[in-house]
């Protein structure tokens, strides 16, 4: 059951901290019509990471039999606790910068929940059955966007550029592998990360044609969030995240 | 030209006393068109900077489940803001025109808006209050007699039903809560309830644009007639939730079953109006950001849009 | 500032569900039909309002002239044997 849990954890985690970040840009879109979308994204992700900590806090109450909610995951955990891959948390920066880390993420979650519609674990068969339409349309999203904005003006050209090679030194992570997922992988309950690097690649790859920029190579690698060594502007995201929720211990809301 | 004229405003007159709609294509005074205009974008305008109060708790909002719910509740408010520049525009004023008007000062909003939300009980207060005050003013609007105006309304009231419930609910959750969080929300009502009740405006014999307005189907009920109903409404609803309405001459009038209310500081609401209130500078700072800083944005999207347009062109020739 | 800023305005039609006409909901601004499309499934459809969405550039509508209303739209108010209401029949006729 461990495995499952933390698996499960992790997906959450990936979910919230990038709606997370998402609501930190709301007011600040360059154009209203944008504010939409990226609530719309937002409230995506904050539903699929509801779902999996309710099925978090259901497995790991029948190893403790203690009973938690979506919330004790949310708001109750120590930022090394969180599991989410680096690059959902990165700060947003410029348009080309939040653009760039949707994409990316999006070119992988994806084929993520496709394939795991096919999961033996029928709880999380259902949760893909409902993300990968969401995550199809944010895929479109952003993959229009950053063929705008490399294929824009020279300005826009350049920052998505930029956005790239900052962002892309936190895709690696995407398709690690660990002992927990092996567990895993081994039962179908999921399937293993690097299968998905092709798909990943390919949709990248076209896409960043398609919008003139170029694919960094060379790049090494940043790790670290699932061992619970995330950035420096981590905590003050995770702060934020709990600050009213710790400080009223117990209450309900 | 002035028998032609004469014959579209006896059109206009007739369709206004009728109680019909007036459509975009229509003949209409230029005062009806001007007044209509700056009505509809201060409307839009209000939406599009009321998305910051709330959008302050976004990251912070205590639960996920309130969080999704603030979330749709500042999406709609964008919807409501674009619903209504598009109701403004098909009067012939680009949105990018309004929008102007609104960063260098010459168009207002809802001065509500101005003040700061320090707490989570806030999100409660306005939803409850700010939010059941501008249903008050807005039900009326879906009879408007211009169309698209009328339309926009339409649609606004009906997703907005879910707004003043959410915070009368967090409300309700706070103050059966523990001490802490009721004082909160006695403090957020403390705070809230002069400004809510002063966004009806300043007393009929007071305002500006009545009479005309009325004559023209755009407004429907005085600001004195349409407080008195708001305040009425809420003052049970506190009672409900245990908290005390900040006006010590609050009473109800056992003859007419309206409750009085103590004097209001108008000379407050027009400091805020004019730009004095406690977050003017910031909410105007932060539109002025967003739109400035979006500039390289929309002009990538534009250019992309002319390369693609160009490409096609060329393919086909 | 190199370029314009400012997108052009798309009509929005919203069909409801299967078996009905796609009916106007309001207008979005895009630089381009794609985007005019994701903005409209943002702005019109958050509520499950839509099926199916159709945008097209406000500028290429052609409107009738409000001023033509009475030679386009009255000469048809006397051919009321148009409707069927116009034709009594004797109540034998059950439905016809």
């Amino acid at each position: 059951m461990k495995p499952l849990l933390t698996y499960t954890l992790r997906q959450g985690d990936r979910a919230l901290i990038l709606a997370q970040r998402l609501l930190e840009t709301i007011t600040h879109a360059p154009e209203i019509e944008e504010d939409m979308a990226l609530s719309n994204l937002a409230l995506d992700l904050i539903g699929q990471a509801r779902a999996l900590y309710t099925y978090v806090a259901e497995i790991e109450g029948d190893i403790d039999g203690a009973v938690r909610d979506e919330n004790h995951y949310a708001y109750c955990r120590e930022q090394h606790e969180f599991q989410n891959p680096l690059l959902v948390e990165q700060p947003n920066g410029d348009f080309a910068q939040i653009i760039v880390r949707q994409f990316l993420h999006d070119a992988y979650a994806f084929p993520y929940w496709r394939v795991m519609q096919h999961s033996t674990d029928e709880t999380l068969a259902a949760i893909a059955a409902k993300s990968v339409k969401e995550t199809a349309y944010h895929l479109r999203h952003s993959r229009s966007w950053l063929v705008r904005l490399g294929d824009g003006t020279d300005e826009s050209h350049r920052r998505a550029q930029a956005a790239v090679d900052q962002m892309w030194r936190y895709t690696g992570e995407l398709f690690e592998t660990d002992e927990v997922e092996q567990a895993l992988v081994s039962a179908s309950i999921a399937f293993d990360p690097d299968e998905l690097r092709n798909t990943w690649l390919h949709t990248v790859a076209g896409t960043l044609t398609e919008a003139t920029l170029e694919m960094p190579d060379d790049v090494v690698m940043q790790n670290g969030g699932r061992s619970g060594r995330h950035s420096e502007s981590f905590s003050r995201l995770i702060g934020e995240l709990q600050v009213l929720a710790r400080a009223h211990p117990g209450a309900t809301w | 030209m002035a028998a032609d004229t004469d014959a579209l405003q006896k059109r206009f007159d007739q369709l206004i006393d009728a109680d019909d709609r007036i459509e975009p294509r229509d003949w209409m005074p230029d005062e009806y068109r001007k007044t209509l205009v700056r009505q509809i974008a201060q409307h839009a305008h209000s939406e599009v900077i009321g998305m910051q109060p709330e959008g302050n708790w976004l990251t912070r909002a205590p639960s996920l489940r309130r969080k999704a719910i603030l979330t749709a509740k500042v999406q709609d408010e964008a919807g409501h803001g674009l619903y209504l520049y598009g109701a403004a525009e098909t009067l012939g004023t680009p949105r990018e025109e309004l929008l102007d008007r609104l960063h260098n000062g010459r168009q207002k909003y809802s001065s509500i808006f101005n003040y700061p939300t320090l707490t989570w009980a806030d999100m409660g207060a306005i939803g409850w209050l700010v939010d059941g005050a501008a249903i008050m003013n807005q039900v009326p609007l879906c009879r408007c007699s211009y169309g698209p105006y009328a339309r926009a309304m339409v649609r606004i009231c009906k997703e907005e039903s879910f707004h003043q419930r959410q915070g009368f609910q967090i409300m309700l959750t706070l103050a059966n809560g523990t001490p802490g969080q009721q004082a909160m929300a006695q403090d957020a009502l403390d705070r809230w309830w002069w400004p809510s009740i002063m966004m009806f405006g300043p007393p009929d014999s007071e305002s500006v644009h009545g009479d005309q307005n009325t004559r023209w189907g755009i407004k429907r009920f005085g600001n004195d007639e349409l407080r008195q109903k708001f305040i009425d409404a809420t003052v049970p609803q506190a009672d409900l939730l245990g908290l005390t309405i900040p006006d010590p001459d609050l009473r109800l009038d056992e003859e007419t079953g309206n409750y009085l209310h103590g004097p209001i500081d108008w000379g407050h609401f027009w400091d805020v109006v004019k730009g004095n209130g406690p977050c003017n500078r910031e909410r105007l700072g932060t539109r002025v950001d967003a739109h400035e800083g979006g500039t390289w944005v929309r002009q990538a999207a534009t250019a992309y849009a002319e390369k693609q347009a160009k490409r096609a062109t060329e393919a086909a020739a | 500032m190199s370029g314009k800023a400012d997108w052009p305005l798309w009509e929005v039609f919203v069909r409801a569900k299967r078996g009905v006409s796609h009916v106007h909901a309001g207008t979005v601004h895009a630089p381009d039909a794609e985007l005019a499309l994701q903005n409209a499934r943002d702005l019109f459809t958050r509520r499950s309002e839509g099926v199916s969405l159709w945008v097209v550039k406000s500028n290429d509508i052609t409107a009738s002239d409000p001023n033509d209303r009475e030679s386009l739209f009255d000469p048809a108010d006397d051919k009321t044997f148009r409707h069927p209401t116009d034709f009594e029949l004797p109540d034998e006729v059950a439905n016809m």
